[in-house]
């Protein structure tokens, strides 16, 4: 039963399904995955979605475990192909070594984590606590992803090709750090158009030694501390470079005089949360982090010298705000507020916090 | 002797062996005695008679051949402890057309990477996994592998394996001859000539299974480990005889149903 995809029009879709749709005109040549909520769309998006589509050739292959998938995917993007897994929070926490080796051997790919409240088995509900383990490498060794956030169904789906465009770039690993709502959620959602990923050259890759090279190798292994340490500042040199990657959104920052920063899912509830703050007189605005890795420091560096003080919103104990507060280097206060566990703040939890920082402010000033 | 070498220098010498093409012109770093060059040997000698270096991929292992990408001259991945058969999942499934061999020591496959191996050869991955048996972690030391023989002391077991407490050496090889995925299991060892002829038509015949797209094949390959068993190689070579092949008989142990 072969069925006609149409390229334009706008669909309602799941965030997890139009993740794996978009994967599928990326031309991704392979996946592998083990079943996990609130991620198990992806696989099973993929294959129900695959056998029907007559031009394209992608593996799509459930695998024992995420220690297998990861290593999947490891042998597969070094042998050059376009290749990806996903996961939620316990899974990502079982790929960490071979995502360590995928970094160090410079293979790009990409790993979503569709993120679930923990520690622990956790909870299957949506959270953001993954964010150091994702942000700050999360495997052994200095190493980094680029990491993408997603905010919409929208982006879950674009940011499939940003992310495989970036990882073949910079031959990095990439993640998209999604969460348990916005992988469930549906909402419309434009797909990006079959086939206009390009594929890049792999001369690096193991396809079979031909007479005019050397054998290629991947490893992560150089044993000689002095090869190893040109290996890490190789790697560091490019993470400088991947700097300008750097992605955000501002939402009415212009006139701004408290600053709202959140990611993700806790970015769209901040988005409200500047629109009831308005209506009350109260000059607040948003900077949504795209990419995590690299974080905008600059920009909200910047934004110091505008605003009396920052809030950092997020679904856990306050990870990203650290990162906040090294961009502001104390020159305003940097207040957080979240929850944990699977819970979500509604746009008034933020604005009551909003005001009540206010008060004790002027009570200061007073 | 032949007599004319010392008559007339000028004389022209009978080649009557070289190193295989396709090993490089690395030495190897292995204990003397080992194993592992053996078997690196016999298969890089295969991919020259068979012509496939082009289209062979390999997977190292964690364990002492993890350099063995240095020395076979294919294009090759370094996998992470016991994944080497996920890896080369991954590799032959986007390179169907491409012959994927991965080698791993008994640590490797049989310990940490139990999972891997069962269910890479349970999908019936179309690839040759080749399983080095020493019976002993050699890289890190002599520490006692799950194939250590009972009573084998290593500097975990001290005062000897004891079934009671660790249990009884695992025979991968039987335990995996029953999944339908496997298409040829045999064990091999490399203690004199003849068994590493065998040992090389064991490899002839997988790499032809593969290009017909058999299935699994698996080689186990009882070996030695002289360093970790604390022994001169000729002392290893009589142990490998006496012992490892009493708990590992050789001989095929799934062989194609046609
Ligand atoms: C995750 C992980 N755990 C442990 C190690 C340490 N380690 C390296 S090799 C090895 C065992 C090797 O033994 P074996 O597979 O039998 O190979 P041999 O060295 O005997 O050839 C261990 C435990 C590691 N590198 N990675
Ligand atoms: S330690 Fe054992 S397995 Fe390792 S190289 Fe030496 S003899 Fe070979």
């Amino acid at each position: 039963m072969e069925k006609e995809i149409k390229t334009e029009e706008a669909r309602l879709m799941k965030g997890n399904e139009a993740l794996a749709e978009a994967a599928i005109r990326a031309d991704i040549d392979a996946y592998f995955g083990y079943p996990i909520t609130p991620q198990s769309e992806v696989i099973e998006y993929l294959t129900r979605e695959v056998p029907n589509r007559k031009d394209k050739k992608t593996v799509v292959l459930q695998a024992e475990s995420e220690v297998a998938s990861i290593n999947m995917v490891y042998g597969a993007a070094g042998a050059g192909a376009r290749v990806m897994t996903s996961s939620s929070s316990p899974g990502i926490s079982l790929m960490q070594e071979g995502i360590s080796y995928i970094a160090a051997a410079e293979l790009p790919c990409l790993v979503v984590n569709v993120v679930r409240g923990g520690p622990g088995l956790g909870t299957i509900q949506p959270s953001q606590s993954d964010y150091f383990q994702a942000t700050k490498g999360g495997g052994h060794g200095d190493y980094h992803l680029i990491v993408l956030a997603p905010a919409s169904v929208q982006e879950m789906a674009d940011f499939v090709f940003e992310a495989f465009r970036l990882a073949e770039k910079y031959r990095n690993p990439v993640m998209i750090l999604s969460d348990g709502a916005l992988g469930q959620m549906m909402e419309k959602v434009i797909l990006p158009k079959d086939g206009s990923l390009s594929k890049t050259a792999k001369p690096w890759a193991t396809t079979g030694k031909t007479k005019d090279r050397d054998h290629n190798i991947i490893t992560s292994l150089f044993i000689q501390p002095e090869e190893m340490e040109k290996v890490n500042l190789h790697l560091q040199e490019k993470y400088k470079v991947i700097q300008s990657e750097v992605r955000y959104e501002e939402i009415q920052t212009e006139d701004a005089e408290i600053l709202l920063v959140a990611f993700g899912l806790s970015a769209r509830i901040c988005q409200k949360t500047v629109d009831l703050a308005r209506e009350k007189g109260i000059k607040v605005g948003l900077l949504r982090p795209i990419t995590l890795y690299p974080f905008p420091y600059e920009r909200l560096k910047e934004l110091s010298n505008q605003v009396e003080f920052m809030l950092d919103v997020e679904m856990n104990a306050g990870q990203m705000v650290e990162d906040v507060r090294l961009s502001v280097e104390g020159k305003v206060p940097v207040h957080f507020i979240g929850r944990m566990g699977g819970m979500i703040l509604s746009p008034e939890d933020v604005l009551n916090k909003i005001e009540s920082i206010h008060e004790s402010q002027n009570a200061v000033n007073a | 002797m032949n007599e004319k070498l010392y008559l007339d220098a000028e004389v022209e010498l009978e080649q009557v062996y070289s190193k295989p093409k396709s090993l490089t012109d690395v030495p190897f770093h292995y204990c003397p005695g080992c194993g592992h060059s053996v078997v690196h040997k016999v298969l890089m000698e295969v991919v020259d008679e068979l012509g496939i270096q082009e289209d062979l991929i390999g997977v190292a292992p964690v364990g002492c051949s993890v350099f063995a990408y240095h020395y076979m001259n294919v294009d090759m991945q370094e996998a992470a402890h016991g994944r080497a058969s996920a890896v080369a999942t991954g590799i032959k499934r986007v390179l169907p057309d491409k012959l994927v061999f991965s080698y791993q020591g008994d640590g490797d496959l049989a310990a940490i990477g139990t999972a891997e191996t069962i269910h890479t050869i349970n999908r019936g991955e179309n690839i040759l996994m080749i399983f080095i048996n020493n019976g002993i972690y050699g890289m890190t030391g002599g520490q006692m592998a799950p194939t250590s023989l009972i009573g084998q002391i290593t500097s975990t077991t001290p005062y000897g394996r004891s079934a009671a407490q660790i249990g009884n050496p695992i025979k991968i090889s039987d335990l995996i001859s029953l999944l339908p995925g496997a298409y040829y299991v045999t064990r091999q060892a490399v203690y004199n000539p003849n068994a590493v002829r065998k040992l090389k038509k064991a490899l002839i015949k997988s790499i032809e299974y593969q290009k017909q797209k058999k299935g699994t094949c698996f080689i186990e390959v009882v070996s030695n480990c002289p360093s970790g068993w604390k022994m001169t190689p000729v002392e290893s070579i009589k142990f490998l005889e006496e012992q490892m092949i009493h708990t590992y008989p050789l001989g095929d142990l799934k062989v194609p149903q046609n």
